[in-house]
């Protein structure tokens, strides 16, 4: 039975979904699937909630239209496809959780007064039906050449794209200018966004504390600084000089990837602390008072350039591949010497490098939370002031309103200079003429700089992981206690067996739900990355830059915004999914998936339209050819995809912190919890132990996605051997 | 081909239809706690072994459970919020955010227990009380140790004193209300203002300083008695103090809130936690307060009220709305503000 949906039957399934979804399914959250089309739509339209009339009135409309001739490419459809859409919207905005959103609105609809709940099982599924009907008719209308599976990946990204990055912003924007009461404010507004506290420059001029947006720049611009130092002295170090451990250094600096995020902070603590094993032993060599001067901005940047080094590593590493030795020869022959070649030749072409490599850090810095909520001291950074408007005592959404639309502006101001930078000047090197040159070996006192930068650097790390390696197992770290014990294992993990299974332990709950999000987020992720980086590659339609643009913004936008905007803009119907798992996962899909989308644009540049082309001559559809074609070719750029958001839905704490809930725990935000309560053993323990899980899900994670197979003839390539006589 | 496939549909739909609601009955507990980590875990284990209602627990500051209690408001989420100190809940109950109701153990209550109970309508109910102090570290406070809340402006403790920001910590805001109980309000705040010079971090959890004393990496916290000895307890180099100068106390309590999804499993668990054996959960689980049920032991380390010089600290007045407003708005203005 193979049912194709040829061109009429995807448009009349797509509205007969629409017709099921109003009478079949309950319309409102809350009620069970199983109670159908007792709490559907329909019916509780007929019991008084009259603004649902409008929606299937004109819903009966469009089937209707159906009846005549060519009815997907007819004006009609589409008007009244989008009259649907709007009144979709309407009935859900219309009446909040309390009562009418407009006076009239309670005037005409009397049960509007009772208010309305979050669309359910039904509510969205019909928000699902709409899309594929508004897809299938502009793709009857010759959209993406009338291509009606890549026509819809179009409308549904852009649509979950509208629902989940953009309409948050939005409602995140909107309610900076309200007041406690939920009146428009603009007094307010001023208030909040010129207080003192934000921008006062007193520790420049000496003395006193700068406002907090003025700390989080000093804070970005330090510690983009350093790290970017830190990532070029690694990156010269593996491409210039003759050091042999390169593969170890590689391996070291993938570590804070899957490292959770507070346990850096913690083991910093533990070295440089008061009672630190660094700080103790110095002090008692110089016999002076020990000091707590880590915490604070020294122990953040600490924290931060050790965390984000690699990512500079890793940037300035592949501009340095790129440069075309042949000019460095050429400087060489000319008769310079090697540091006048460094200072006039390779410098100049690492500075788009270094400039990318800075802002990145900057961005980084500017959206971390976790280290400096544990070592910040009297510090205070924006991302800390957004979760403790949110989260902490003084609930005021507004004012955190105010402090992310900051953030966000900061954030997007530093993407903007990046692009700039990157966009306006030619640095090419790399062309197709012989690019046979030897690099110049790196010069004497550089190297001696270099080594003296990394080598620390490797000593500190190596000791942060000793620590968080065996801080989980001993009675006390924060003690140096060094008993070992398997107690805060015990109190983390443990289980009995007593009619089935029972999990005591206290991570069990957070530690299920990480696992579980996760394995959820990252598929999809992927799924939705990969179609993303598809469509851009490979379809044409109109807007696919502002279409690329829209998908990589919501990759800009600070967690902690992210957060935030999440709470202001799904605590209330229609959409009502806090405290929800779906609202977890939803939050990483959309953050993690322009990650998915580059990693599959870049695979798709390498590999030639034709074999699709032959695919799609041959009689395939879209989806086929993405299937059998695309995806086994871009294999690779599916496991980084995968991988990426699955350790980072096992990781990330910044948006998450805001949308945890007791039913729905994530293993960062019980760490946080651990950290706060100075529980510093049991948060290393569960650390070291979700470092073990994600290992073995990457592991996992290769074996099922597999390698690339491409049909080429091992003989052959590389090393010129002779290629020996088939048998 | 077309009927069978029809049929397998039909079939698992209907199994969906009826598996479904047994899947949705199990009994839950969203518990908010505001006590330690360690004695909340223990107290959701023991409800748990104890009914078969499954516990979800949060631990959060009182302060922050309270700001969260205001914002579920439209739409709560938890069932019972267990612990932490008695002016957020007395502020929570006037602010209709709880639900009245009386246990049958009520009669086997201390007064103190009771009278926190009337003085909410029976919208929370005292479930332990332990006085406000201070710990320091014997090995970092080797000579003239502090005893009273003047020797705390010693130069010598300059960036090495911690306690808790009042506004997320219950644990503070009793310390403040205590100060201006004790010295009168203008007075209290020139001497917290003194005190800023010694503080070296304001911290988001109550009993975050004392653990900072413990590992050294401030002298002195700030803190319930029962936390300092919590501490000496576990072996850390900790000395609890009872202010000379008198001090206040809290009284823990605990209660329903309005409208949360759990009901019963709310109420069953209230009456479950003012029983003697649920009250001397604390002691096995590092927490010495003193217990409201006069049947429950009181653990051999906590301090006791009768050692310790108290203040007569009126509860209906620093539990309500507008009197903790004003004085946290003021701390954040004359304190909060002030560079560190």
């Amino acid at each position: 039975m193979t049912l194709k949906l040829t061109s009429d039957r995807a448009g009349i399934a797509w509205l007969g979904l629409l017709a099921l979804s109003l009478v079949a399914f309950p319309w409102y959250k809350g009620a069970p699937i199983w109670q159908g089309p007792a709490a559907s739509a329909l019916s509780e339209g007929m019991s008084g909630h009259g603004w649902l009339w409008p929606l299937i009135a004109i819903v009966v409309a469009l089937g209707a239209a159906t009846f005549t001739r060519k009815w997907q490419q007819s004006n009609i459809a589409l008007w009244l496809t989008l009259g649907a859409m709007f009144l979709y919207l309407w009935q859900g905005f219309a009446v909040g959780l309390r009562g009418p959103s407009q006076a009239w609105v309670g005037g005409v609809f009397e049960a509007a007064a009772d208010g309305q709940t979050g669309l359910g099982w039904g509510g969205f599924l019909a928000g699902a039906a709409l899309v594929g009907l508004l897809s299938d008719l502009i793709a009857s209308r010759g959209f993406c050449r009338g291509e009606r599976f890549a026509s819809f990946c179009i409308t549904a990204i852009v649509a979950a794209l509208t629902a989940f990055v953009f309409f948050p912003i939005l409602k995140l924007g909107l309610a900076a200018f309200v007041d406690t009461d939920g009146n428009l404010a603009l007094g307010t507004f001023w208030a909040r966004i010129t207080a003192p506290d934000l921008w006062g420059l007193n520790c420049l001029v000496g003395g006193g504390r700068c406002g907090v947006v003025i700390n989080t720049v000093i804070l970005g611009v330090l510690s983009a600084t350093l790290a970017t130092l830190l990532g070029l002295a690694l990156a010269l170090l593996v491409n210039r000089t003759d050091f042999r451990m390169k593969r170890a250094l590689r391996a070291i600096s993938i570590l804070p990837i899957i490292t959770p995020p507070f346990v850096v902070g913690v083991a910093i603590i533990l070295l440089f602390g008061r009672t630190g094993l660094v700080t103790s032993g110095v002090a008692d060599l110089l016999d002076v008072r020990p000091g707590r001067w880590v915490y604070g901005l020294p122990g953040i940047l600490i924290a931060q350039v050790l965390a984000f080094a690699p990512v500079t590593f890793l940037v300035l590493l592949s501009t340095l591949e790129a440069i075309n030795p042949t000019l460095e020869e050429a400087a060489r022959t000319l008769g310079a010497k090697s540091m006048k070649t460094f200072r006039s030749v390779t410098w100049p072409l690492l500075r788009p490098g270094l400039a990318a490599a800075f802002l990145l850090a900057f961005i980084e810095s500017l959206a971390d939370f976790g280290n400096p909520i544990v070592l910040g001291g009297g510090y205070e950074v924006l991302s800390i002031k957004i979760f403790f408007a949110v989260v902490g005592a003084r609930y005021d959404l507004g004012n955190a309103a105010t402090l992310a639309m900051i953030l966000l502006a900061l954030t997007l101001i530093a993407f903007w200079l990046q692009m700039r930078w990157m966009g306006n000047k030619s640095y090419v090197t790399v062309t197709g003429k012989s690019d046979a040159g030897l690099a110049s070996p790196l010069p004497g006192v550089l190297k001696i700089g270099v080594f003296a930068v990394v080598l620390p650097w490797v000593i500190f790390t190596l000791a942060v992981y000793i620590i968080i390696v065996t801080g989980g197992f001993v009675t006390d770290v924060g003690r140096w206690d060094l008993t070992p014990t398997f107690q805060h294992i015990v109190t983390a993990f443990r289980f009995e067996f007593e009619d089935g299974l029972q999990l005591y332990g206290s991570a069990w709950d957070s530690m299920m739900t990480t696992l579980w999000v996760a394995a959820l987020a990252a598929p999809l992720t992927t799924l939705i990355g990969i179609l993303t980086a598809w469509l851009v590659a490979r379809q044409d339609f109109a807007g696919r830059r502002a279409f690329e643009f829209g998908t990589m913004l919501s990759f800009a936008i600070p967690g902690t915004v992210v957060g935030v905007s999440y709470v202001a803009a799904f605590n209330v119907p229609p959409v009502d999914i806090t405290g929800t798992a779906a609202i977890l996962i939803i939050c990483f899909v959309f953050r993690n998936m322009p990650v998915g989308m580059r990693a599959g644009l870049a695979a798709l540049a390498q590999i030639d339209r034709s074999m699709e082309e032959a695919s799609q001559t041959m009689g395939a559809g879209g989806l086929t050819t993405l299937r059998r074609v695309v995806l086994p070719l871009i294999k690779p750029a599916v496991f980084t995809a995968l991988v990426y958001s699955f350790v980072t839905a096992m990781t990330a704490v910044s948006a998450v912190i805001f949308l945890v809930s007791a039913r729905h725990n994530m293993a960062t935000a019980y760490i946080m919890g651990r950290v706060e309560a100075g529980e510093y053993a049991l948060a290393i323990a569960y650390s070291a132990v979700l470092m073990i899980v994600m290992i073995v899900c990457v592991v996992v994670i290769q074996g099922i996605v597999g390698t690339r197979k491409l049909g080429r003839r091992k003989e052959l390539q590389g090393k010129g051997q002779v290629p020996e006589p088939a048998e | 081909m077309k009927t069978t496939n029809l049929t397998a549909i039909l079939v698992a739909s209907t199994s969906l239809y009826v598996a479904a609601p047994t899947a949705a009955q199990a009994e839950e507990l969203v518990l908010y706690c505001s006590v330690q980590e360690e004695w909340c875990r223990a107290m959701s284990e023991a409800f748990e072994r104890e009914t078969g209602i499954e516990v979800l627990m949060t631990r959060r500051s009182s302060g922050e459970t309270f700001a969260q209690l205001a914002a579920e408001a439209e739409q709560p989420r938890g069932d019972v919020w267990w612990g932490g100190t008695g002016d957020p809940h007395l502020q929570a109950a006037q602010e209709g955010l709880t639900e009245e109701y009386q246990s049958d153990e009520l009669a086997n209550l201390q007064d103190w227990a009771v009278r926190q109970a009337e003085t909410a309508n029976y919208r929370t109910v005292g479930i332990y009380a332990g006085g406000l102090g201070f710990g320091y570290n014997s090995d970092l406070v080797e000579e003239n140790p502090p005893a009273c809340w003047a020797d705390l402006l010693d130069e010598r403790f300059a960036d090495d004193v911690q306690v808790a920001n009042p506004n997320s910590s219950g644990t503070s805001y009793t310390m403040l209300a205590t100060m201006v109980q004790l010295m009168g309000e203008e007075e209290a705040f020139e001497y917290l203002a003194t005190l800023h010079n010694n503080i070296s971090q304001y911290t988001q959890s109550g009993s975050a300083p004392i653990r900072a004393a413990a590992t050294g990496e401030t002298a002195i916290g700030i803190v319930f008695m029962h936390d300092a000895v919590a501490q000496t307890v576990q072996g850390a180099p900790i000395v609890a103090v009872a202010p000379c100068e008198g001090t206040g106390y809290e009284v823990g309590s605990m209660s329903i809130i309005a409208g949360g999804p759990n009901p019963d499993s709310a109420r069953m668990f209230y009456d479950w936690a003012l029983t003697p054996e649920a009250q001397e959960i604390g002691a096995a689980n590092n927490s010495f307060q003193i217990p409201s049920n006069m049947n429950a032991a009181t653990p051999e380390a906590a301090p006791r009220l009768e050692d310790i010089t108290l203040i007569d600290y009126d509860f209906a007045l620093y539990g309500s709305s507008e009197e903790r407003t004003r004085l946290l708005e003021r701390w954040d203005a004359d304190i909060g503000s002030l560079s560190q």
